[in-house]
């Protein structure tokens, strides 16, 4: 079946004329179709995706074609398209349609994309589960061996990273404020990364935390998340953050070696409660860096244990201020009341969901007269303090390596009565998302139980090069190649 | 600190969200979970260090040309809003 190519062989199948795109999108949106029940998309575009692979076999007779041409790809419903719906999963958005297109979708159908459809997040990706999705969860593809439980995908990025997982799609958006790409594809068995913060463009992406939101690719392979992020990233005079730096060839980074290459090995992320497989499996792959000639160094991030709970002011305080745009006046949902407030109350309150809403008042407390000091500023002071312990662990090392999650994808509904076990998901990914450092999570092993478990690597600012370098190491020597029991 | 049910009553109204009586107490219980989680931080001696707001400080920011860049777009913009009128947005009656 053609949709269990990966990127890359799909794009030299298409260039030597073996399938055309057409036969190829043809295959995704059956695909698709015969996996409704995993809930991972939010609106499928088969007619759209139809008429781009036509427009993609046309060119391709013309000999000029794009990076990207031909490949069926799904992007995360938090990237504004324009013409199709643009939810966020979330109530407030749920009928609105941009009349403009996000800098790196735009970006990606200019290198000739197919696009798939929209797939479901955590609302305004607040959420490590897609379980706060107002269109319902996200069913992860993979189950474990002792039982039929229906596990959760991980999050915010979980319909991205099933849908490439289930070989619903070549690649997916996603975006990642402190682990939304990396840690679904943890759970998903699939490669995440993200960017140096200010790498891709923010603009017209949905806005959860300014300082933290990074869009990134989730696929398959280390080489099609190169292959995608080469089309995602570069300038945007439209996003005041975004970076006015040359931009690598990142697949150039593909099949060198990593002999004396120094990896770092930071003892905080022996993390309490982590599971013990995921602790061997971050050995074996010390190991395995080490076999391919690497020198592994341990290095100290003593600050490491205190970057979740300065994430969960800094993350909330910018959404409480990003989510005051949704008024019911302009565009999103609208519900009256008899006077200005009351509509302003009674929209906002009917159109978010739980974890929304108690983000937001948590960052409205953090933000508030008599706590800012104590809370917001105290937080970005630890922020500052977590990023130069980074900066002085790469004066030595190249890159660090570390599990990507403490566990194995969990049970839909299991840790719902559990805020704070949800929030620790996010414990090994949310340090280099405060220092706005790359990082990628390469699929590394399989639990006892059958369940995917990955490792993370990150580098400096701006050395997605040396990231990439080393995940294909990893990645070759890892040899991962179970797939999820439901693929399509 | 523990967070009550009138503080959530105050910041629900700063952040203009209305929020069923019943909803309180279980909101208070939970933000004050997060609170006495996050002062952890408390632990961490942070004297003298500069806080950080975003990854990029240190980078100039630029400003653009002063040209108009967009526009002419009314009718997209409008194209989203719950009500419009002769080429407005219509919101609720502000003044009384």
């Amino acid at each position: 079946m053609l949709n269990n190519l990966n990127l890359a062989e799909a794009q030299a199948g298409l260039a030597k004329g073996d399938f055309t795109s057409q036969e190829l999108t043809e295959a995704h949106i059956a695909a698709i179709e015969s996996a409704r029940d995993l809930n991972i998309f939010v609106t499928e575009t088969p007619e759209r995706a139809l008429a781009d692979a036509k427009a993609s076999d046309k060119r391709r007779v013309t000999g000029e074609v794009g990076a990207l041409d031909g490949l069926p790809i799904a992007i995360k419903d938090l990237f504004c398209t324009k013409g199709i719906k643009s939810t966020a999963s979330s109530h407030m958005l749920e009928s609105f349609v941009p009349p403009y297109e996000s800098t790196v979708t735009a970006k990606m159908l200019d290198a000739g994309m197919v696009m798939l459809g929209k797939t479901n997040l955590d609302e305004f990706a607040m959420g490590s589960s897609n379980e706060t999705s107002f269109f319902g969860p996200v069913i992860n593809p993979w189950k474990r061996n002792s039982d039929n439980k229906p596990l959760v995908p991980g999050g915010s990025s979980g319909g991205s990273a099933a849908a490439v997982s289930a070989r619903l799609c070549l690649a997916a958006t996603g975006t990642d404020t402190g682990g939304s790409i990396r840690q679904p594809a943890a759970f998903c068995g699939i490669v995440g990364m993200k960017p140096t913060y200010g790498r891709c463009s923010r603009w017209g992406i949905v806005a959860f935390a300014s300082s933290l939101d990074q869009a990134g690719p989730l696929t398959r392979t280390v080489r099609d998340a190169a292959i995608i992020l080469q089309t995602m990233v570069g300038f945007d005079p439209k996003d005041t953050t975004s970076a006015d730096v040359p931009v690598p060839d990142f697949q150039a980074m593909l099949g060198q070696d990593v002999k004396g290459m120094r990896i770092g090995i930071p003892n905080e992320y022996r993390i309490e409660g982590t599971d013990p497989e995921i602790l061997a499996l971050w050995e074996q792959g010390i190991a395995w860096l080490e076999d391919a000639g690497a020198e592994a160094i341990e290095v100290t991030l003593p600050r490491t244990k205190y970057a979740l709970p300065a994430y969960y002011i800094i993350a909330p305080a910018e959404a409480s201020s990003n989510l005051a745009r949704y008024d019911g006046m302009r565009f999103g949902l609208r519900v009256d009341g008899d006077t200005l407030d009351e509509v302003y109350e009674n929209t906002r309150g009917e159109g978010f969901g739980d974890e929304v809403r108690r983000r937001i008042l948590m960052g409205t407390y953090v933000l508030s007269a008599g706590y800012y000091d104590a809370y917001y500023i105290k937080a970005q002071k630890v922020r500052k303090l977590i990023a130069d312990e980074f900066s002085l662990a790469f004066e030595t090392v190249d890159a660090i390596l570390t599990p990507s999650v403490p566990s194995a994808a969990f049970g839909q509904g299991e840790k719902s009565d559990d805020l704070l076990g949800m929030y620790l998901n996010d414990v090994m990914t949310v340090p280099a998302s405060l220092a706005g450092l790359p990082s990628i999570s390469v699929p590394a092993g399989l639990s006892s139980d059958g369940l995917p478990l990955g490792l993370q690597l990150i580098t400096k600012a701006f050395d997605e090069e040396t990231l990439f370098r080393v995940a294909d190491i990893l990645e070759q020597s890892a040899r991962f190649t179970a797939q999820p029991g439901r693929r399509a | 600190m523990s967070v009550d049910k009138s503080t959530v009553v105050r910041i629900a109204q700063l952040a203009r969200i209305r929020i069923s009586e019943d909803d309180l107490g279980a909101l208070a219980e939970e933000l004050s979970k997060i609170v006495g989680w996050v002062e952890q931080l408390d632990e961490v001696d942070t004297e003298g260090v500069t806080p950080m707001a975003s990854t990029t400080e240190g980078t100039s920011l630029r400003q653009r040309d002063d040209v108009v860049s967009d526009g002419d777009c009314r009718d997209e913009v409008l194209s989203n809003a719950p009500e419009t009128k002769n080429g407005y947005f219509v919101v609720p009656k502000v003044i009384e």
